[in-house]
């Protein structure tokens, strides 16, 4: 017995027109879909790491968390907080701090950015300037840094054209003022110790045993929250002492 | 228009003709049947004597404009007025958030947000009462550069430079999907990093970057090949807002009677689907209300010489 399969039914007839729509949606959604998921190329391959605000959380939450809408940079009275661009892939519109240009001081002393966020990117669990963990300072080029040559300092620490401001206490309680416009006459520099905005963050410690040695070395502690205020007042160029994004205590 | 019928014509299906009409939209139907050839071309003609009104856009044009200039200035002047973008804000102290961002944002995270279910509530609530894809031309800053860049397209089309090559609608609901399920599987807010919306939004407040590049891009291709391309066929923000504001009290409302389907309303159209009832005999009834997907940007309203179609507030009729 031939039991022969029943001819298959034949598929309606496609329009061109339809049919060449159809393969069109297809295309371009796969072309979005594609240049959306380009973000992971900045991300994973870690082009470009980023000094997060205060109180932000670990990175990749951070990255999900964040909606994206600035009110910690508006909020900023020291305007020390920019958005990320589209080289930065997921990072686009997210905030992070360029220390050198202008670093977080703590001028607003609340933690304003993470009273801001409305998401919680920038962790509600911190109150105080004390808690916060962005980094950790490091002297990265020894050999540049004018206190352990012994040297004084003379001048603005960031002459013009040097945007970045800081808020001195004794000036102006309210208004920061232009690192460009502030004169400083150090027997010894000790900038990055003097305008620190955390307790026992960093010390100068003698570098030998002779009381005649005016040689002094900058030591960061534990209290270190690397805000990056070091990193922005050291008058060499480029900066003596730089922030390790995210570095804990104890990290190599 | 039925709410199921609505929402499947925003998902993607093609708007149906109606099965059956109510006994008096059957008799006008019936006698405009009548009205033929050279005397329907005489109506038309009449109809379109006068000058053409610009009203709804020039409202519209101005309250996006000054919607987002409020953002700008108030960042500007730091007066606290308004803070954030159109992502997410505080409006005098009140949280608001964008529907979409801040699914993106719950969906990649995995944590429900209670700032963010408060600011979404607000923003749900007040684009519930208008309807929701009011905000897409009435707030969003890429809206108004795709219109612009829709009237360059259309200048070029009639001069048969560029041809639209039209997506099928079903494209949105799908990309929505698979936007939904990357950010849960990957844990960024992935359509956040290619949103016109966001990227307009914060380009005007905080200054322009290379994210600009991208959006100029998306404006130019919309010129050239399609038409409208990211509203129409791609962005989830506006399917968010128009599920939201499917049932709202707040929409365009179409009247059979004096219509003379000839159907200008649909060439100004940005979702010209919704429209499909002012075909010759696709009223079911004398009086429809436009579909979901409807944005609210009243350009039909402007468009129709005869005042077949109007805003509505549903139920005000009833009260005054």
């Amino acid at each position: 017995m031939t039991d022969e399969a029943p001819p298959a039914k034949r598929p309606p007839l496609a329009n061109p027109k339809t049919r060449r729509q159809a393969m069109r949606s297809i295309t371009m959604g796969t072309a979005i879909v594609g240049a959306s998921l380009f973000g992971f190329f900045p991300v994973t391959r870690k082009w470009t790491p980023r000094l997060r605000p205060p109180g932000a959380i670990d990175e990749n939450d951070f990255l999900a968390a964040c909606i994206k809408c600035g009110q910690c940079v508006q909020v900023c009275p020291v305007r020390a907080i920019y958005l990320g661009d589209l080289d930065e892939g997921f990072g686009v519109g997210v905030p992070y701090i360029p220390a050198r240009e202008q670093a977080c001081d703590f001028s607003c002393d609340a933690v304003q950015c993470v009273l801001a966020c409305p998401t919680g990117a920038l962790s509600h669990s911190i109150s105080k300037k004390e808690e916060v963990h962005m980094g950790l300072a490091r002297l990265d080029r020894p050999n540049a840094c004018l206190a352990r040559k012994g040297e004084g300092f003379k001048g603005p620490a960031r002459p013009a054209p040097f945007t970045g401001v800081h808020r001195y206490m004794e000036i102006d309680r309210w208004k920061p003022v232009k690192l460009a416009d502030y004169n400083y006459d150090l027997e010894l520099c000790d900038l990055c110790v003097r305008e620190c905005p955390i307790a026992d963050a960093i010390s100068l410690e003698p570098m030998s045993g002779d009381p005649a040695d005016k040689r002094r070395t900058p030591v960061v502690h534990q209290a270190c929250v690397g805000c990056g205020m070091c990193e922005m007042i050291c008058p060499t160029e480029p900066a003596a002492i730089v922030i390790d994004i995210r570095r804990k205590w104890g990290d190599v | 228009m039925g709410l199921l019928a609505s929402l499947k014509t925003m998902l993607g299906a093609a708007p149906e003709r109606p099965a059956s009409y109510t006994p008096a939209a059957e008799a006008m139907h019936e006698a405009k049947r009548q009205v033929k050839g050279p005397e329907r071309a005489r109506q038309i003609r009449a109809a379109h004597a006068g000058t053409h009104s610009n009203k709804w856009r020039n409202i519209r044009w101005a309250t996006l404009i000054f919607l987002n200039m409020v953002f700008v200035l108030s960042f500007q002047f730091d007066v606290q007025l308004v803070e954030g973008s159109l992502t997410a804000s505080r409006v005098i102290g009140f949280h608001m958030a964008d529907l979409y961002s801040a699914i993106q944002v719950m969906l990649a995270y995995k944590v429900i947000l209670i700032n963010l279910v408060i600011g979404t509530g607000t923003v749900f609530f007040l684009w519930w009462l208008f309807g929701g894809r009011t905000f897409c031309s009435w707030a969003c800053p890429y809206h108004l550069l795709a219109e612009i860049a829709e009237k360059i397209h259309l200048m070029l089309a009639a001069r048969r430079m560029v041809v639209d090559y039209p997506l099928h609608r079903g494209t949105r609901s799908v990309l929505y999907v698979i936007f939904g399920l990357l950010a849960v599987v990957s844990g960024y807010t992935v359509y956040e990093s290619i949103s016109p919306t966001g990227i307009v939004s914060r380009a005007l407040i905080y200054g322009p970057g290379l994210a600009m590049v991208w959006v100029l891009g998306l404006l130019v291709y919309e010129v050239v090949f399609i038409r409208r391309m990211w509203c129409r066929y791609i962005c989830p923000i506006g399917l968010t807002y128009g599920l939201v504001g499917a049932v709202s009290p707040m929409r365009v409302k179409y009247n059979l009677e004096n219509c003379l389907h000839e159907g200008d309303c649909r060439k100004v159209c940005l979702v010209p689907h919704v429209l499909e009832v002012t075909k010759k005999t696709y009223a079911p009834d004398v009086d429809v209300a436009i579909g979901a997907d409807c944005t609210r940007c009243g350009l039909c309203i402007d468009a129709c010489p005869t005042g077949s179609l109007r805003f509505e507030v549903k139920g005000l009729n009833k009260l005054l």
